[in-house]
């Protein structure tokens, strides 16, 4: 439908959308009162079609074929312009993930539109979209708009309420013809990386995070135990990882992952000005640091100044009878 | 082989962000201005490549006003060639689009074989600037790149990409654009020699009306800054370990409802 709000669909490669795309779902239904859906993909199930549907999208344009795995933006971003030029869409919505942040910023420079990456807040003031995007990596908030449709942007993980399913909700599939130009790119290899067994960190709602104070890479074992009973993804501060101690991947503040979990937990992390502006806009703070000068009390929700070698094994029980319990 | 980097200069990570009178941009008083740390790894595997290839060049590319030049001097201490500085008041409100325009033009008529980037900038973090640059070029592009590797010939990268949960490695055509994530390499530190070489080096100054960009204004329009809202005040949960544990559980499960 012209004037539609679009939502970028995020799946895990096997067919079904992530819990990202529910976010993004919720968000344009809460400002359109109503959104679609688009699912670019080598292979989407029922299932995934079933659940779109149910999170309250009255249609999902499906554009599916086998080029289309693994991404590449040269072979997705035709396709969806050709569509975008078909059916005017008013807003594109994605959740940020590898991926999409890279598809709908090739998006925008082709339809020349304007983006707004890694959005917290969006509104519609006087009938036209505003953003609210963390910049300087959290230390000030950028408010942003568009100079025309269609308004592009990237939603951040855990920030907005994801979209409830309701049985009985169904969405139209409309299946358009497709052009997709050869990849020039070819996969070589897909290297997975050893699983930890725990959430991703950009996407989860509860972070651990150790730092300095963890005094070495073998001690991450009990945050890790700790992960694996309350469902939390296990990060680091810069000071651990130039250390040596965790890969980079796993780094938490200006130069590694920024995040907004609901709950976020620092053990022996100080707090410094860079590894809090990746990290200030989670819901709940808690820190655990033997110094009570560390910054990182100043931003925290719920201190407690003691040895985080004494206090993660009694939260990981502690936490255990109450799991146990429930 | 030519390639070309394009870097932004940043304040530094330890500077405390206040908000301009005008509501819109940055109080600069005081600031550290430093090259994007994304944007040294960069140039760190630009200058890798041309060493180990034995020949080549290496052109640093920054869009800002007069003190991006500081920037640009420090890639050339760190070894690039040549500097390229567009420098002009048309740009003092450009998007990320619009620079990337002007970039891609640069490019144009440059014509490297392989464009560099860091992943994002540490500054406005909309990392948009490679993937743009690459549609605008028509290129390939890898995004946070861990790793890369060009075949003797100089016709084809492979470069690991980081997603969630894995490495993709790609074999991409050149010329190709890629975006170095933290992992890439350990930038260099120049060197008392780098630094004197670099006062002599070339950083040719480039104007919208060179490049034949037509007068445009922005997609996206800046409204204005503001501060976080600040937090709530936190408590430190005082008692012995065991029992500040039960009211830090009983506090997150009931009053925070986090559990």
């Amino acid at each position: 439908m012209p004037g539609a709000f679009w939502c970028i669909v995020e799946d895990d490669r096997k067919g079904f959308p992530k819990k990202v795309t529910a976010e993004v779902i919720g968000e344009a239904i809460r400002l359109a009162g109503a959104a679609e859906a688009l699912w670019v993909t080598d292979a989407a199930t029922e299932e995934g079609l079933r659940e779109l549907g149910a999170w309250g999208v009255t249609k999902i344009w499906l554009l599916q074929h086998p080029a289309f795995s693994p991404y590449q933006g040269e072979v997705w971003v035709p396709a969806v312009a050709d569509l975008v030029a078909k059916e005017s869409p008013k807003a594109i919505f994605a959740p940020v993930t590898a991926r999409q942040r890279e598809f709908v910023a090739r998006l925008a420079a082709r339809l020349g539109a304007g983006l707004a990456a890694d959005t917290v807040g969006l509104a519609l003031e006087d009938g036209r979209l505003t953003a609210r995007r963390p910049v300087y990596a959290g230390k000030l908030l950028s408010k942003v708009t568009w100079a025309k449709p269609p308004w592009i942007a990237t939603l951040r993980p855990n920030v907005f309420r994801p979209a409830e399913a309701q049985a009985g909700r169904t969405a139209a599939v409309e299946r358009p013809a497709i052009a997709t130009p050869e990849p020039r790119m070819k996969l070589a290899e897909r290297r997975e990386e050893v699983s930890t067994g725990l959430p991703e960190l950009a996407e989860a709602e509860t972070v651990i995070s150790g730092g300095r104070g963890m005094k070495g890479p073998e001690n991450y074992v009990i945050l890790e135990e700790l992960g694996r009973v309350i469902g939390a993804a296990v990060g680091a501060s810069r000071a651990a990882v130039d250390a040596g101690w965790r890969p980079h991947r796993f780094q938490i503040g200006q130069t590694g992952r920024t995040i907004s979990p609901k709950l976020y937990l620092g053990f022996g992390v100080s707090g410094a000005i860079q590894h809090l502006a990746g990290m200030r806009t989670s819901k709940v703070i808690v820190a655990v640091n033997k110094d009570p000068e560390a910054p990182i009390f100043k931003v925290a929700d719920y201190g407690i100044v003691a040895d985080l070698f004494e206090v993660v094994p009694a939260l990981t029980e502690e936490f255990k009878r109450l799991l146990d319990k429930s | 082989m030519k390639i070309l980097v394009a870097i932004k200069q940043v304040p530094d990570t330890a500077t405390q962000m206040k908000i301009g009178p005008d509501g819109r941009s940055i109080d600069t008083t005081g600031i550290t201005w430093i090259v994007s740390p994304y944007d040294e790894f960069a140039v760190e595997e630009a200058l890798r490549i041309k060493e180990k290839r034995g020949q080549g060049e290496v052109v640093a590319v920054s869009l800002g006003p007069e003190r991006v030049k500081e920037a640009l001097r420090s890639c050339l201490a760190m070894g690039c060639d040549r500097a390229v500085h567009l420098n002009d008041p048309a740009w003092a409100t450009a998007d990320t689009l619009l620079t990337t325009h002007a970039l891609a033009a640069v490019v144009k008529q440059e014509a490297p074989e392989l464009v560099l980037c860091g992943r994002q900038a540490i500054d406005d973090d909309m990392g948009a600037v490679p993937a743009q640059l690459a549609e605008l070029l028509g290129w390939p592009c890898a995004c946070w790149i861990m790793e890369e590797a060009i075949d003797a010939e100089g016709k084809t990268v492979r470069a690991g990409r980081q997603v969630e949960g894995a490495l993709e490695v790609f074999d991409l055509p050149l010329p190709a654009v890629l975006s170095a994530q933290k992992g890439l390499n350990e930038p260099r530190y120049p060197t008392l020699k780098g630094i004197m070489g670099a006062k002599k080096k070339e950083i040719r100054e480039g104007k919208s009306a060179d490049l034949g960009l037509a007068e445009a204004s922005p997609a996206l329009v800046l409204a204005g800054l503001e501060a976080l809202p600040p937090r709530p005040p936190g408590r430190i949960i005082p008692g012995d370990v065991p029992t500040a544990v039960r009211e830090l559980v009983r506090a997150l499960r009931e009053e925070a409802k986090a559990i």
